[in-house]
């Protein structure tokens, strides 16, 4: 296992720095002068060659990438164009949110998924599962921002039991999260099904029926614990997905995260944010399918690494 | 293989002369489309997204009113005879805006899903069929690819190249190819070792032949499930952009931009937002169901 933790470790090494060369390659990837670009034709002769001073423009670019790994090796992402304050720090301040919002809506995905597909594969073929095979199609094609404010309308204008805004309380949290983690859930659900189904007709099945042991116990000891698997493997997926989703959500809802960081840097043409914001993503989905990746060789007995 | 359905008619031994029953051999692809065409919920996912077709091509015919011009006298007019489906804050038809919109999200679904497949489709054959060094090299270049959550990559590309149309399609076409890459290299694989395929090559077929003729063909039927599952992604993502505000500009009909123009009004004007956030989930789900449905058709195991 140890072996195995250390080879995966290693592996990250290629894909993070190509990760970091791409996210430095962004900035001259824009099309024209990006100096210009960013300072949206606004600024004069003299601010122009000052921020490609400050950007460093002026110097060969193998000193500008290297440069840029060894801020980054320090956590210096650069500065924001339009706040002038550190990026690192600003993705600090904002980074909680949309973490808070992710592992809520991540908890919805799976407490919700894998009860629709649990009901699903047990009542196969009855009502109960076409009702949930309907909606979990139904969840994986709605537009998440539609689906908020809908939540919205019904929940905090008609019914007025959640915050339609907001990130200070718990409740606020509620509506977000159900809108971030509809789409997951719908796809937990169907794998969860189609796993257990596949599970439910193992012969280990049929002899603990044999055995006479009951049949929650059967679903719960045999059933689930096999079928969760594969499952597992798409939650790390889906963690990029909601990553992904957070950007549109937070701006539905309002919610101080890096979705509406990144929104904004956008519009201001604000590179090196959106830089730290994209690198920052990567990094932490990386990250989120090494942990899935390890706990997969932790859960199935049969996965043993070399 | 793709056999020829006009079949080979009737033959005749080469001994007695006695006529054998005319026989017909159809084409794989015939009967994948008869499955398909059996399938209920392919059946439904297809009649969806013929309307939404239709409502798109037919738009300039059937659109009563003028989807982007402004009539400040008829602002926010709830469902009517008049308006079906009401009017937003500009006074426009909204049933005029979401014809039109169709045609947007259609498109932007449709070019971003084909770059998707010019890139993704050689990329997968090549990386399947010669193995090797090239696959390696494909493989790990779409690792990277795949470190970016694919909205987030998309909305990375529309920041650097700036908002619009244009933008939102190349990123989410570019931000589309792992995916059909991998699913590609996927099914190339075990086709690659079937005996046909070495006999092919076995008779001197050069590898273009090998991969257009035998190849090709049979990993078919998963590329146009994937094309098909892609499409619901793909219009998905073009109307959170346009949703976002980094699509098309206004006054533009756009089925995302339409629902965030509502969002303002929603308290005194659901309708603004709420329909065509349900032409958007109709349309995806068309395509999800069929993709599914012709995923279920065609596979084998399941017959």
């Amino acid at each position: 296992m140890q072996r195995h933790i250390a080879h995966r470790l290693l592996q990250l090494v290629p894909v993070l720095l190509s990760v970091s060369v791409l996210v430095f390659f962004m900035i001259h990837l824009v099309p024209g002068d990006p100096v210009q670009v960013m300072l949206q034709d606004y600024g004069s002769a003299e601010q122009a060659a000052a921020l490609r001073h400050t950007l460093g423009f002026d110097r060969p670019l193998v000193v500008q990438y290297g440069v840029f790994v060894w801020h980054l090796l320090h956590g210096d992402l650069g500065r924001s164009i339009r706040t002038g304050r550190p990026v690192a720090a600003e993705i600090a301040l904002r980074l909680p949110y949309t973490l808070r919002l992710t592992a809520a809506s991540m908890v919805v995905a799976i407490v919700l998924g894998l009860t629709l597909g649990m009901l699903a594969a047990v009542q196969h073929r009855r009502f109960l599962d076409y009702a949930a095979t309907v909606t979990a199609l139904a969840g994986i094609s709605l537009p998440s921002f539609w689906f908020g404010l809908v939540l919205i309308l019904v929940f905090s204008y008609y019914l007025r039991w959640l915050p339609p805004a907001g990130a200070d309380t718990v409740t606020s949290l509620i509506l977000p999260a159900v809108t971030l983690g509809a789409s997951a859930a719908a796809l937990i659900a169907r794998l969860s099904r189609s796993s257990l189904l596949e599970v439910l007709r193992q012969e280990f099945i049929r002899t603990a029926r044999a055995k006479g042991l009951g049949e929650w116990w059967i679903l719960y000891r045999h059933g689930l614990r096999n079928a969760l698997i594969p499952v597992l493997s798409i939650v790390g997926l889906q963690f990029a997905g909601l990553l992904g989703g957070a950007v549109i959500v937070e701006s539905v809802f309002g919610w101080p995260g890096l979705g509406r960081l990144a929104v904004d840097a956008i519009f201001n043409r604000d590179i090196p944010m959106v830089q730290g914001i994209v690198l920052t993503a990567a990094v932490i989905f990386v990250a989120v399918n090494l942990c899935v990746d390890l706990l997969y060789a932790l859960v199935d007995p049969r996965i043993r690494y070399v | 293989m793709l056999w020829s359905t006009r079949g080979s008619g009737t033959s005749e031994t080469a001994g007695g002369g006695r006529r054998l029953p005319p026989f017909r051999m159809r084409s794989h692809g015939a009967i994948g489309l008869r499955r398909i065409a059996r399938h209920r919920g392919a059946a439904v996912g297809a009649v969806v997204i013929g309307v939404l077709l239709l409502g798109a091509l037919l738009a300039p015919y059937v659109a009563r009113y003028d989807p982007t011009a402004p009539h400040f006298a008829l602002r926010l007019r709830p469902p009517s005879a008049a308006f079906p489906f009401g009017t937003d804050f500009f006074g426009r038809d909204i049933l005029s805006r979401l014809l039109y919109g169709g045609r947007v999200s259609l498109v932007v679904g449709a070019t971003s899903v084909i770059l998707s497949f010019v890139v993704g489709l050689p990329l997968g054959i090549v990386a399947g069929y010669y193995a090797g060094r090239a696959d390696t090299l494909i493989m790990r270049a779409i690792d990277v690819w795949l470190a970016f959550p694919e909205l987030l990559l998309a909305i990375g590309i529309v920041a650097v190249l700036g908002p619009g149309l244009q933008n939102v399609m190349l990123a989410i076409g570019i931000s589309g190819v792992p995916g059909v890459c991998r699913l590609v290299r996927g099914s190339v694989l075990p086709v690659k070792e079937e005996a046909y395929v070495e006999v092919a090559r076995a008779v001197g077929g050069g590898d273009g032949h090998v991969i257009r003729v035998h190849v090709f063909p049979n990993v078919l039927a998963p590329i146009v499930v994937l094309l098909t599952l892609r499409l619901g992604t793909a219009i998905l993502t073009g109307v959170g952009l346009s949703f976002l505000g980094l699509g098309v500009q206004p006054p533009t009909a756009e089925w995302g931009a339409m629902v965030a123009e509502g969002r303002v009004h929603l308290q005194q004007a659901w309708w603004v937002s709420t329909i065509p956030g349900l032409a958007i989930f109709f349309s995806v789900m068309g395509f999800n169901v069929l993709g599914d449905g012709m995923r279920d058709a065609l596979d084998p195991r399941l017959h």
